[in-house]
Protein backbone atom coordinates (compact mmCIF):
# COMPACT_ATOMS: atom_id res chain seq x y z
CA UNK A 1 0.00 0.00 0.00
CA UNK A 2 2.65 2.25 0.87
CA UNK A 3 5.02 1.16 -1.50
CA UNK A 4 2.53 1.19 -3.99
CA UNK A 5 1.88 5.11 -2.72
CA UNK A 6 5.39 5.49 -2.74
CA UNK A 7 5.98 4.22 -6.67
CA UNK A 8 3.16 6.39 -7.95
CA UNK A 9 5.12 9.30 -6.63
CA UNK A 10 8.15 8.42 -8.82
CA UNK A 11 9.97 5.92 -7.04
CA UNK A 12 11.94 2.85 -8.41
CA UNK A 13 11.92 -0.04 -7.33
CA UNK A 14 16.03 -0.17 -7.00
CA UNK A 15 15.09 3.46 -5.00
CA UNK A 16 12.54 1.62 -2.44
CA UNK A 17 14.90 -0.47 -1.72
CA UNK A 18 17.43 1.90 -0.66
CA UNK A 19 14.98 3.77 1.08
CA UNK A 20 13.89 0.84 3.23
CA UNK A 21 17.19 -0.01 3.76
CA UNK A 22 17.87 3.74 5.07
CA UNK A 23 15.22 3.46 7.57
CA UNK A 24 16.03 0.22 9.28
CA UNK A 25 19.38 1.40 9.54
CA UNK A 26 18.86 4.53 10.81
CA UNK A 27 15.90 3.12 13.86
CA UNK A 28 18.24 0.10 14.16
CA UNK A 29 21.39 2.82 14.75
CA UNK A 30 19.35 4.84 17.06
CA UNK A 31 17.84 2.25 18.92
CA UNK A 32 21.36 0.93 19.50
CA UNK A 33 22.71 3.58 20.19
CA UNK A 34 20.42 5.12 22.78
CA UNK A 35 20.83 1.75 24.67
CA UNK A 36 24.82 2.32 24.54
CA UNK A 37 24.38 5.79 24.98
CA UNK A 38 22.67 5.82 27.86
CA UNK A 39 25.01 4.31 30.38
CA UNK A 40 27.66 6.15 28.29
CA UNK A 41 25.86 9.44 28.57
CA UNK A 42 25.12 8.78 32.69
CA UNK A 43 28.86 7.90 33.11
CA UNK A 44 29.78 11.36 31.62
CA UNK A 45 27.29 13.32 32.98
CA UNK A 46 28.59 12.32 36.49
CA UNK A 47 31.71 10.61 36.50
CA UNK A 48 34.67 13.05 38.43
CA UNK A 49 37.37 10.43 36.62
CA UNK A 50 40.23 12.26 34.77
CA UNK A 51 38.79 9.97 32.45
CA UNK A 52 35.54 12.28 31.87
CA UNK A 53 37.46 14.58 29.50
CA UNK A 54 39.33 12.49 26.95
CA UNK A 55 36.53 9.99 26.75
CA UNK A 56 34.38 13.61 26.14
CA UNK A 57 36.56 14.32 23.49
CA UNK A 58 36.69 10.73 21.29
CA UNK A 59 32.35 11.01 21.55
CA UNK A 60 32.12 14.54 19.94
CA UNK A 61 35.66 13.08 17.63
CA UNK A 62 32.39 12.32 15.06
CA UNK A 63 31.52 16.12 14.68
CA UNK A 64 34.57 17.57 13.10
CA UNK A 65 36.35 14.61 11.63
CA UNK A 66 35.44 14.10 7.71
CA UNK A 67 33.07 11.14 7.40
CA UNK A 68 35.74 9.59 5.14
CA UNK A 69 38.44 9.87 7.43
CA UNK A 70 36.09 7.95 9.84
CA UNK A 71 35.17 5.42 7.50
CA UNK A 72 38.98 5.08 6.31
CA UNK A 73 40.02 3.62 9.72
CA UNK A 74 36.68 1.70 9.99
CA UNK A 75 37.86 0.49 6.66
CA UNK A 76 40.92 -0.88 7.95
CA UNK A 77 40.19 -2.43 11.14
CA UNK A 78 37.59 -4.03 8.93
CA UNK A 79 40.01 -5.47 6.39
CA UNK A 80 41.58 -9.00 6.45
CA UNK A 81 44.78 -7.39 8.99
CA UNK A 82 42.30 -5.28 11.11
CA UNK A 83 40.90 -6.29 14.70
CA UNK A 84 37.75 -6.40 13.45
CA UNK A 85 38.97 -8.68 10.06
CA UNK A 86 37.98 -12.15 11.93
CA UNK A 87 33.90 -10.64 11.71
CA UNK A 88 34.12 -9.79 7.97
CA UNK A 89 31.85 -6.60 8.43
CA UNK A 90 33.25 -5.04 5.21
CA UNK A 91 30.33 -4.13 2.61
CA UNK A 92 27.52 -5.89 5.24
CA UNK A 93 24.77 -4.28 6.74
CA UNK A 94 26.23 -5.39 10.09
CA UNK A 95 29.58 -3.26 8.82
CA UNK A 96 26.91 -0.37 7.76
CA UNK A 97 25.58 -0.28 10.96
CA UNK A 98 28.56 -0.45 13.63
CA UNK A 99 30.01 2.71 11.13
CA UNK A 100 26.75 4.48 11.87
CA UNK A 101 26.83 3.94 15.36
CA UNK A 102 30.05 5.42 15.66
CA UNK A 103 29.29 8.07 13.07
CA UNK A 104 25.99 9.57 15.13
CA UNK A 105 27.33 8.06 18.38
CA UNK A 106 27.78 12.49 20.02
CA UNK A 107 24.32 13.16 18.61
CA UNK A 108 23.20 10.40 20.72
CA UNK A 109 25.00 10.81 23.97
CA UNK A 110 25.39 14.52 24.09
CA UNK A 111 21.66 15.03 24.68
CA UNK A 112 21.17 12.41 27.07
CA UNK A 113 24.55 13.96 29.17
CA UNK A 114 22.99 17.32 28.93
CA UNK A 115 19.46 15.72 30.31
CA UNK A 116 21.16 13.92 32.97
CA UNK A 117 23.37 16.67 33.97
CA UNK A 118 20.02 18.80 34.08
CA UNK A 119 18.70 16.65 36.42
CA UNK A 120 20.61 17.29 39.44
CA UNK A 121 21.49 15.77 42.76
CA UNK A 122 18.59 16.88 44.79
CA UNK A 123 16.06 14.45 43.04
CA UNK A 124 18.45 11.63 43.04
CA UNK A 125 18.76 12.19 46.86
CA UNK A 126 15.46 12.69 47.49
CA UNK A 127 14.38 9.12 46.09
CA UNK A 128 16.61 7.63 48.01
CA UNK A 129 15.34 9.02 51.22
CA UNK A 130 11.80 7.88 49.92
CA UNK A 131 13.17 3.88 49.47
CA UNK A 132 13.89 3.99 46.41
CA UNK A 133 16.96 1.61 45.01
CA UNK A 134 19.81 2.63 42.70
CA UNK A 135 17.74 0.64 39.56
CA UNK A 136 13.90 2.56 40.91
CA UNK A 137 15.85 5.40 40.96
CA UNK A 138 17.11 5.70 37.71
CA UNK A 139 13.60 3.73 36.47
CA UNK A 140 11.23 6.05 38.36
CA UNK A 141 13.28 9.06 38.67
CA UNK A 142 15.87 9.44 36.11
CA UNK A 143 13.97 8.26 33.04
CA UNK A 144 11.24 10.04 33.23
CA UNK A 145 12.60 13.51 33.90
CA UNK A 146 15.27 12.83 30.75
CA UNK A 147 12.60 12.29 28.75
CA UNK A 148 12.75 15.20 26.48
CA UNK A 149 16.60 14.29 26.02
CA UNK A 150 15.54 11.08 24.90
CA UNK A 151 12.94 12.58 22.39
CA UNK A 152 16.00 14.94 20.75
CA UNK A 153 18.60 12.13 21.34
CA UNK A 154 16.29 9.63 19.39
CA UNK A 155 15.51 12.55 16.53
CA UNK A 156 18.96 13.43 16.09
CA UNK A 157 20.66 10.22 15.54
CA UNK A 158 18.20 9.35 13.17
CA UNK A 159 17.91 11.69 11.26
CA UNK A 160 22.12 12.22 11.49
CA UNK A 161 21.91 8.48 10.27
CA UNK A 162 19.68 9.33 7.35
CA UNK A 163 22.18 11.80 5.77
CA UNK A 164 25.09 9.71 6.28
CA UNK A 165 27.04 9.57 2.96
CA UNK A 166 30.86 9.26 3.77
CA UNK A 167 31.03 6.41 6.08
CA UNK A 168 28.51 4.17 3.74
CA UNK A 169 30.91 5.09 0.62
CA UNK A 170 34.07 3.84 2.42
CA UNK A 171 32.90 0.53 4.39
CA UNK A 172 29.67 0.12 2.55
CA UNK A 173 30.28 0.69 -1.28
CA UNK A 174 26.83 -0.03 -2.89
CA UNK A 175 25.46 -3.04 -2.73
CA UNK A 176 21.77 -3.24 -3.26
CA UNK A 177 19.70 -4.06 -0.40
CA UNK A 178 22.71 -4.67 1.63
CA UNK A 179 24.46 -1.66 1.79
CA UNK A 180 23.17 0.80 -0.93
CA UNK A 181 21.46 3.76 1.19
CA UNK A 182 19.56 6.54 -0.25
CA UNK A 183 22.14 9.05 -0.07
CA UNK A 184 24.51 6.75 -2.20
CA UNK A 185 21.90 6.55 -3.78
CA UNK A 186 21.32 10.20 -4.96
CA UNK A 187 24.86 10.10 -5.81
CA UNK A 188 24.28 7.59 -8.15
CA UNK A 189 21.54 9.14 -9.79
CA UNK A 190 23.51 12.68 -10.19
CA UNK A 191 26.59 10.77 -11.39
CA UNK A 192 24.37 8.72 -14.27
CA UNK A 193 22.86 12.49 -14.98
CA UNK A 194 19.22 11.25 -14.16
CA UNK A 195 18.19 14.51 -12.19
CA UNK A 196 14.65 13.13 -11.67
CA UNK A 197 15.11 10.34 -10.27
CA UNK A 198 18.15 12.34 -7.75
CA UNK A 199 15.10 15.15 -7.48
CA UNK A 200 12.27 12.86 -6.06
CA UNK A 201 15.06 11.31 -3.45
CA UNK A 202 16.63 14.30 -2.63
CA UNK A 203 13.60 16.49 -1.98
CA UNK A 204 12.20 13.27 0.09
CA UNK A 205 14.91 12.92 2.52
CA UNK A 206 15.33 16.93 3.11
CA UNK A 207 11.52 16.92 3.74
CA UNK A 208 11.72 13.84 6.07
CA UNK A 209 15.23 15.82 7.85
CA UNK A 210 12.93 18.92 8.10
CA UNK A 211 9.71 17.49 9.78
CA UNK A 212 12.22 15.35 12.40
CA UNK A 213 13.78 18.25 13.43
CA UNK A 214 10.42 20.40 13.54
CA UNK A 215 9.46 17.85 15.80
CA UNK A 216 12.37 18.26 18.20
CA UNK A 217 11.76 22.13 18.14
CA UNK A 218 8.04 22.62 18.17
CA UNK A 219 8.29 19.80 21.43
CA UNK A 220 10.99 21.92 23.11
CA UNK A 221 9.13 25.22 22.31
CA UNK A 222 5.67 23.65 23.72
CA UNK A 223 8.03 22.71 26.98
CA UNK A 224 9.46 25.89 27.61
CA UNK A 225 6.07 27.66 27.82
CA UNK A 226 4.19 25.05 29.31
CA UNK A 227 1.57 24.28 27.36
CA UNK B 1 13.69 6.21 69.49
CA UNK B 2 16.80 7.68 71.33
CA UNK B 3 19.08 9.03 67.83
CA UNK B 4 22.61 8.62 68.86
CA UNK B 5 25.50 10.51 66.17
CA UNK B 6 29.19 10.07 66.85
CA UNK B 7 30.18 11.16 62.81
CA UNK B 8 33.42 12.51 61.19
CA UNK B 9 34.04 13.56 57.86
CA UNK B 10 36.69 14.96 55.95
CA UNK B 11 35.78 17.09 52.93
CA UNK B 12 37.63 19.81 50.92
CA UNK B 13 39.32 21.09 53.89
CA UNK B 14 36.42 21.18 56.01
CA UNK B 15 36.46 18.19 59.07
CA UNK B 16 33.07 17.38 60.65
CA UNK B 17 33.38 15.79 64.09
CA UNK B 18 30.04 15.75 65.89
CA UNK B 19 28.83 13.32 68.29
CA UNK B 20 25.57 13.70 70.44
CA UNK B 21 22.49 11.98 71.41
CA UNK B 22 18.80 13.43 71.01
CA UNK B 23 15.45 12.79 72.86
CA UNK B 24 12.67 9.90 71.42
CA UNK B 25 10.85 12.17 70.33
CA UNK B 26 9.92 15.47 69.67
CA UNK B 27 12.30 18.58 67.75
CA UNK B 28 15.81 18.39 68.65
CA UNK B 29 17.51 22.10 66.75
CA UNK B 30 21.03 21.55 65.33
CA UNK B 31 21.55 24.91 65.78
CA UNK B 32 24.82 27.22 64.58
CA UNK B 33 26.19 29.89 62.66
CA UNK B 34 25.87 29.58 58.06
CA UNK B 35 28.74 27.48 57.51
CA UNK B 36 29.49 25.61 60.46
CA UNK B 37 28.47 21.76 59.35
CA UNK B 38 24.88 22.16 60.03
CA UNK B 39 23.80 20.54 56.80
CA UNK B 40 26.64 18.44 56.23
CA UNK B 41 25.83 16.71 59.32
CA UNK B 42 22.18 16.41 58.75
CA UNK B 43 23.29 14.10 55.46
CA UNK B 44 25.59 12.46 56.86
CA UNK B 45 23.18 11.04 58.68
CA UNK B 46 21.11 10.25 56.12
CA UNK B 47 23.88 8.13 54.48
CA UNK B 48 24.58 11.36 51.67
CA UNK B 49 28.11 11.46 52.30
CA UNK B 50 29.37 8.23 51.53
CA UNK B 51 32.43 9.29 52.62
CA UNK B 52 31.40 10.13 56.17
CA UNK B 53 32.47 7.15 59.02
CA UNK B 54 31.20 6.86 62.64
CA UNK B 55 28.09 6.00 64.21
CA UNK B 56 24.04 6.17 63.78
CA UNK B 57 21.67 4.53 66.17
CA UNK B 58 17.81 5.23 65.57
CA UNK B 59 16.54 3.30 68.32
CA UNK B 60 17.84 -0.51 68.58
CA UNK B 61 18.47 -0.37 64.92
CA UNK B 62 21.94 1.11 64.11
CA UNK B 63 22.10 2.57 60.63
CA UNK B 64 25.85 2.82 60.46
CA UNK B 65 28.82 1.26 62.80
CA UNK B 66 32.23 -0.54 62.74
CA UNK B 67 30.32 -2.97 61.18
CA UNK B 68 29.17 -1.82 58.30
CA UNK B 69 27.14 1.01 56.58
CA UNK B 70 23.22 1.07 55.15
CA UNK B 71 22.76 3.09 52.04
CA UNK B 72 20.47 5.78 52.15
CA UNK B 73 17.36 3.84 50.69
CA UNK B 74 17.59 1.34 53.15
CA UNK B 75 17.45 3.55 56.05
CA UNK B 76 14.26 4.96 57.31
CA UNK B 77 14.84 8.72 57.05
CA UNK B 78 12.54 11.18 56.29
CA UNK B 79 14.29 14.01 54.46
CA UNK B 80 13.44 18.06 53.86
CA UNK B 81 15.13 19.65 51.95
CA UNK B 82 16.82 23.39 52.10
CA UNK B 83 15.24 24.23 48.90
CA UNK B 84 11.65 22.91 48.53
CA UNK B 85 11.61 20.53 45.63
CA UNK B 86 9.43 17.61 44.27
CA UNK B 87 9.51 15.50 41.32
CA UNK B 88 8.37 17.97 38.38
CA UNK B 89 7.28 15.12 36.57
CA UNK B 90 4.61 13.76 38.72
CA UNK B 91 1.29 15.58 40.07
CA UNK B 92 1.47 16.30 44.55
CA UNK B 93 -0.73 13.04 44.49
CA UNK B 94 1.81 11.01 43.28
CA UNK B 95 4.81 12.96 44.53
CA UNK B 96 3.08 12.22 48.39
CA UNK B 97 2.75 8.52 47.32
CA UNK B 98 6.06 8.03 46.35
CA UNK B 99 7.63 7.22 49.89
CA UNK B 100 4.36 5.66 50.86
CA UNK B 101 4.61 2.90 47.98
CA UNK B 102 8.65 1.63 48.62
CA UNK B 103 8.26 1.84 52.61
CA UNK B 104 4.51 0.24 53.26
CA UNK B 105 4.45 -0.63 56.56
CA UNK B 106 2.15 -2.45 58.98
CA UNK B 107 3.40 0.00 61.67
CA UNK B 108 2.37 3.22 59.30
CA UNK B 109 2.24 5.72 62.18
CA UNK B 110 0.55 8.28 59.76
CA UNK B 111 -1.94 7.86 57.27
CA UNK B 112 -2.32 9.15 53.61
CA UNK B 113 -5.52 11.71 54.61
CA UNK B 114 -4.06 12.88 57.64
CA UNK B 115 -1.19 14.10 56.04
CA UNK B 116 -2.91 15.77 53.46
CA UNK B 117 -5.24 17.54 56.38
CA UNK B 118 -2.02 18.53 58.54
CA UNK B 119 -0.36 20.13 55.65
CA UNK B 120 -3.49 21.69 53.99
CA UNK B 121 -2.43 19.83 50.54
CA UNK B 122 -5.81 18.93 49.42
CA UNK B 123 -6.89 21.08 47.20
CA UNK B 124 -3.14 20.51 45.94
CA UNK B 125 -3.33 16.84 44.88
CA UNK B 126 -3.58 16.93 40.92
CA UNK B 127 -1.30 19.89 40.71
CA UNK B 128 2.13 19.90 39.14
CA UNK B 129 5.36 21.51 40.58
CA UNK B 130 5.56 24.68 38.12
CA UNK B 131 1.46 25.82 39.62
CA UNK B 132 2.68 25.84 43.26
CA UNK B 133 4.39 28.71 45.20
CA UNK B 134 7.68 27.79 47.10
CA UNK B 135 5.70 27.54 50.40
CA UNK B 136 3.41 25.00 48.69
CA UNK B 137 6.00 22.86 47.38
CA UNK B 138 7.55 22.71 51.16
CA UNK B 139 4.61 21.52 52.56
CA UNK B 140 4.66 18.82 49.86
CA UNK B 141 8.03 17.95 50.40
CA UNK B 142 7.21 17.60 54.51
CA UNK B 143 4.01 15.37 53.75
CA UNK B 144 5.99 13.31 51.64
CA UNK B 145 9.18 12.75 54.15
CA UNK B 146 6.28 11.85 56.48
CA UNK B 147 4.14 9.39 54.59
CA UNK B 148 7.64 7.50 53.47
CA UNK B 149 6.97 6.36 57.36
CA UNK B 150 10.55 7.40 58.69
CA UNK B 151 12.00 6.68 61.93
CA UNK B 152 14.18 9.45 62.30
CA UNK B 153 12.88 13.19 60.02
CA UNK B 154 15.71 15.58 59.21
CA UNK B 155 14.58 18.53 58.19
CA UNK B 156 17.10 20.82 57.14
CA UNK B 157 16.40 24.49 57.12
CA UNK B 158 12.61 23.65 55.49
CA UNK B 159 11.72 27.82 56.45
CA UNK B 160 15.55 29.41 54.73
CA UNK B 161 14.75 29.51 50.82
CA UNK B 162 11.37 30.74 51.60
CA UNK B 163 10.23 34.59 51.92
CA UNK B 164 8.52 36.02 54.87
CA UNK B 165 4.92 35.50 53.99
CA UNK B 166 5.84 31.92 53.16
CA UNK B 167 7.56 31.67 56.48
CA UNK B 168 4.83 32.75 58.59
CA UNK B 169 2.22 30.68 56.28
CA UNK B 170 4.65 27.41 56.89
CA UNK B 171 5.29 27.64 60.73
CA UNK B 172 1.79 27.20 61.93
CA UNK B 173 2.05 23.83 59.97
CA UNK B 174 5.48 22.95 61.67
CA UNK B 175 3.69 23.89 65.23
CA UNK B 176 1.38 21.18 64.45
CA UNK B 177 3.93 18.75 63.40
CA UNK B 178 5.86 19.07 66.22
CA UNK B 179 2.54 18.45 68.42
CA UNK B 180 1.24 15.41 66.43
CA UNK B 181 4.38 13.48 65.78
CA UNK B 182 6.04 10.71 67.85
CA UNK B 183 9.23 10.13 66.12
CA UNK B 184 12.48 12.52 66.64
CA UNK B 185 12.66 15.34 64.06
CA UNK B 186 16.42 16.77 63.60
CA UNK B 187 15.76 20.69 62.86
CA UNK B 188 18.74 22.32 61.37
CA UNK B 189 18.36 25.96 61.71
CA UNK B 190 20.67 29.07 62.31
CA UNK B 191 17.58 31.22 63.26
CA UNK B 192 16.97 31.49 67.16
CA UNK B 193 12.93 32.33 66.51
CA UNK B 194 12.54 29.45 64.90
CA UNK B 195 14.67 27.20 67.36
CA UNK B 196 12.49 29.12 70.37
CA UNK B 197 8.89 28.24 68.67
CA UNK B 198 9.64 24.79 67.63
CA UNK B 199 12.22 22.70 69.51
CA UNK B 200 13.00 21.28 73.06
CA UNK B 201 16.54 19.80 72.57
CA UNK B 202 19.57 21.97 71.51
CA UNK B 203 22.46 20.60 69.50
CA UNK B 204 24.77 23.59 69.40
CA UNK B 205 27.50 23.42 66.43
CA UNK B 206 30.34 25.69 65.69
CA UNK B 207 33.48 25.12 62.99
CA UNK B 208 32.43 21.86 62.41
CA UNK B 209 32.16 20.32 65.74
CA UNK B 210 29.25 19.70 68.32
CA UNK B 211 29.89 22.66 71.79
CA UNK B 212 27.43 21.10 73.57
CA UNK B 213 23.63 19.96 73.69
CA UNK B 214 20.80 19.77 76.20
CA UNK B 215 17.27 21.11 76.61
CA UNK B 216 16.37 24.57 75.36
CA UNK B 217 15.62 26.32 78.37
CA UNK B 218 19.27 25.44 80.05
CA UNK B 219 21.00 25.69 76.94
CA UNK B 220 19.67 29.36 76.07
CA UNK B 221 19.94 30.70 79.57
CA UNK B 222 24.12 29.05 79.79
CA UNK B 223 26.18 32.14 80.29
CA UNK B 224 29.59 30.92 78.70
CA UNK B 225 27.07 30.20 75.67
CA UNK B 226 27.07 33.17 73.00
CA UNK B 227 23.29 33.04 73.17
CA UNK B 228 22.97 34.30 76.90
CA UNK B 229 24.60 37.61 75.34
CA UNK B 230 23.06 38.51 72.45
CA UNK B 231 20.87 41.58 71.80
CA UNK B 232 18.03 39.35 72.13
CA UNK B 233 18.60 37.36 74.73
CA UNK B 234 15.88 35.23 75.78
CA UNK B 235 14.93 31.77 78.03
CA UNK B 236 12.27 29.60 76.70
CA UNK B 237 9.73 28.57 79.32
CA UNK B 238 7.75 25.55 79.81
CA UNK B 239 4.68 26.20 81.27
CA UNK B 240 1.06 24.73 81.21
CA UNK B 241 -2.44 26.75 81.14
CA UNK B 242 -4.25 26.87 84.43
CA UNK B 243 -7.11 28.81 84.01
CA UNK B 244 -8.80 31.89 81.87
CA UNK B 245 -10.02 34.82 83.07
CA UNK B 246 -13.17 35.63 81.11
CA UNK B 247 -13.65 39.50 82.52
CA UNK B 248 -10.20 40.58 81.52
CA UNK B 249 -9.53 38.14 78.64
CA UNK B 250 -6.66 36.75 80.21
CA UNK B 251 -5.07 33.29 80.88
CA UNK B 252 -3.58 32.19 84.13
CA UNK B 253 -0.20 29.99 83.41
CA UNK B 254 1.39 27.96 85.95
CA UNK B 255 4.83 26.33 85.96
CA UNK B 256 7.21 25.18 88.81
CA UNK B 257 8.26 28.56 89.55
CA UNK B 258 5.21 30.07 90.13
CA UNK B 259 1.85 31.60 87.35
CA UNK B 260 1.97 34.01 84.92
CA UNK B 261 -0.91 36.09 83.29
CA UNK B 262 -0.74 36.17 79.46
CA UNK B 263 -3.60 37.62 77.10
CA UNK B 264 -6.19 34.85 76.81
CA UNK B 265 -5.10 31.84 75.17
CA UNK B 266 -6.87 29.41 72.95
CA UNK B 267 -6.12 26.47 75.10
CA UNK B 268 -7.74 23.58 77.10
CA UNK B 269 -6.55 24.25 81.06
CA UNK B 270 -3.60 21.85 81.76
CA UNK B 271 -2.36 22.47 77.67
CA UNK B 272 1.14 22.69 77.52
CA UNK B 273 2.96 26.07 76.25
CA UNK B 274 5.72 27.61 75.20
CA UNK B 275 7.03 31.33 76.88
CA UNK B 276 10.01 33.55 75.15
CA UNK B 277 10.53 35.97 78.14
CA UNK B 278 13.78 38.43 76.93
CA UNK B 279 16.44 39.13 79.17
CA UNK B 280 15.65 42.98 79.06
CA UNK B 281 12.80 42.50 79.81
CA UNK B 282 13.34 41.22 83.40
CA UNK B 283 13.50 43.97 86.39
CA UNK B 284 14.77 42.46 89.84
CA UNK B 285 13.83 43.75 93.22
CA UNK B 286 14.25 42.80 97.02
CA UNK B 287 10.74 43.30 97.73
CA UNK B 288 7.40 41.96 95.54
CA UNK B 289 6.44 45.27 94.07
CA UNK B 290 2.81 46.71 95.14
CA UNK B 291 1.73 48.95 93.47
CA UNK B 292 3.05 48.63 89.91
CA UNK B 293 1.14 48.01 86.56
CA UNK B 294 3.30 44.88 86.12
CA UNK B 295 1.47 41.67 86.03
CA UNK B 296 3.90 38.91 86.62
CA UNK B 297 6.27 38.56 89.26
CA UNK B 298 7.84 35.70 90.97
CA UNK B 299 10.18 35.30 93.38
CA UNK B 300 14.06 33.81 91.64
CA UNK B 301 17.28 32.84 93.33
CA UNK B 302 20.35 34.27 91.63
CA UNK B 303 22.30 31.19 89.65
CA UNK B 304 24.86 32.90 88.28
CA UNK B 305 26.15 36.63 87.02
CA UNK B 306 28.47 37.35 83.87
CA UNK B 307 29.82 40.59 82.29
CA UNK B 308 27.58 41.97 79.15
CA UNK B 309 29.14 44.84 78.34
CA UNK B 310 30.89 47.62 80.41
CA UNK B 311 27.87 48.81 82.00
CA UNK B 312 25.56 45.88 82.52
CA UNK B 313 25.65 42.60 83.31
CA UNK B 314 23.58 38.98 83.13
CA UNK B 315 22.19 37.42 85.54
CA UNK B 316 20.91 33.80 85.27
CA UNK B 317 17.64 33.34 87.68
CA UNK B 318 16.07 29.58 88.81
CA UNK B 319 12.42 29.59 89.31
CA UNK B 320 11.72 26.51 90.10
CA UNK B 321 13.24 24.12 87.94
CA UNK B 322 13.71 26.46 84.54
CA UNK B 323 15.98 29.19 84.37
CA UNK B 324 15.62 32.31 83.18
CA UNK B 325 18.06 35.61 82.54
CA UNK B 326 17.94 39.23 83.24
CA UNK B 327 19.78 41.91 81.87
CA UNK B 328 20.39 44.54 84.50
CA UNK B 329 23.00 47.59 85.23
CA UNK B 330 26.26 46.94 87.01
CA UNK B 331 24.85 49.93 89.37
CA UNK B 332 21.66 47.70 90.11
CA UNK B 333 24.03 44.88 91.10
CA UNK B 334 25.77 46.99 93.48
CA UNK B 335 22.82 48.39 94.87
CA UNK B 336 21.00 45.66 95.45
CA UNK B 337 23.89 43.17 96.42
CA UNK B 338 23.22 40.98 93.57
CA UNK B 339 25.40 37.92 93.93
CA UNK B 340 24.78 33.66 93.32
CA UNK B 341 22.43 32.23 95.77
CA UNK B 342 20.56 35.58 96.41
CA UNK B 343 16.72 35.64 97.10
CA UNK B 344 15.12 38.12 94.55
CA UNK B 345 11.97 38.57 92.79
CA UNK B 346 11.39 38.63 88.99
CA UNK B 347 9.48 40.96 87.19
CA UNK B 348 8.60 40.02 83.99
CA UNK B 349 7.71 43.39 81.54
CA UNK B 350 6.55 41.13 78.48
CA UNK B 351 5.80 37.19 77.49
CA UNK B 352 5.47 35.86 74.65
CA UNK B 353 3.65 32.94 73.77
CA UNK B 354 5.53 30.80 71.25
CA UNK B 355 3.30 28.62 69.44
Amino acid sequence: MTGELLQAAGLQPADMQALWLTLRLAALTTLLLILVGTPLAWWLARTRSRLRAPVEALVALPLVLPPTVLGFYLLLAMGPNGPLGGLSLAFTFGGLLLGSMIYSLPFVVQPLRDAFAAIGEQPLEMAACLGANPVDRFRSVVLPLARPGYVTAAVLGFAHTLGEFGVVLMIGGNIPGETRVLSIAVYEHVEALDYANAHVLSAGLLLLSFILLLLIYTSRFRRRTGA
Amino acid sequence: MTVKVDMHLDKGGFRLECAFESPPSGFTAVFGPSGCGKTTLLRAIAGLEPEARGLVKVGADSWQDANGCLPTHRRPVGYVFQHPSMFSHLDVHANLRFGMRRRRSSDAALDFDLVVELLGLSDLLRRHAPGLSGGERQRVAIAQALLSNPRLLLMDEPLAALDQASRSVLLPYLDDIQRQLAIPVLYVSHALDEVARLTDHLVLMRDGRVVTSGGINELLTRLDLPMAHGRNAEAVLHAAVRAHDTRDELTELTFSGGHLWVPRVDAVPGAGVRLRIRARDVSLALQPLSGTSILNSFPVVVAEIDDDGPSQVMVRLQAGDQTLLARVTRRSQRLLAIEPGKHLHAQIKSVALLA
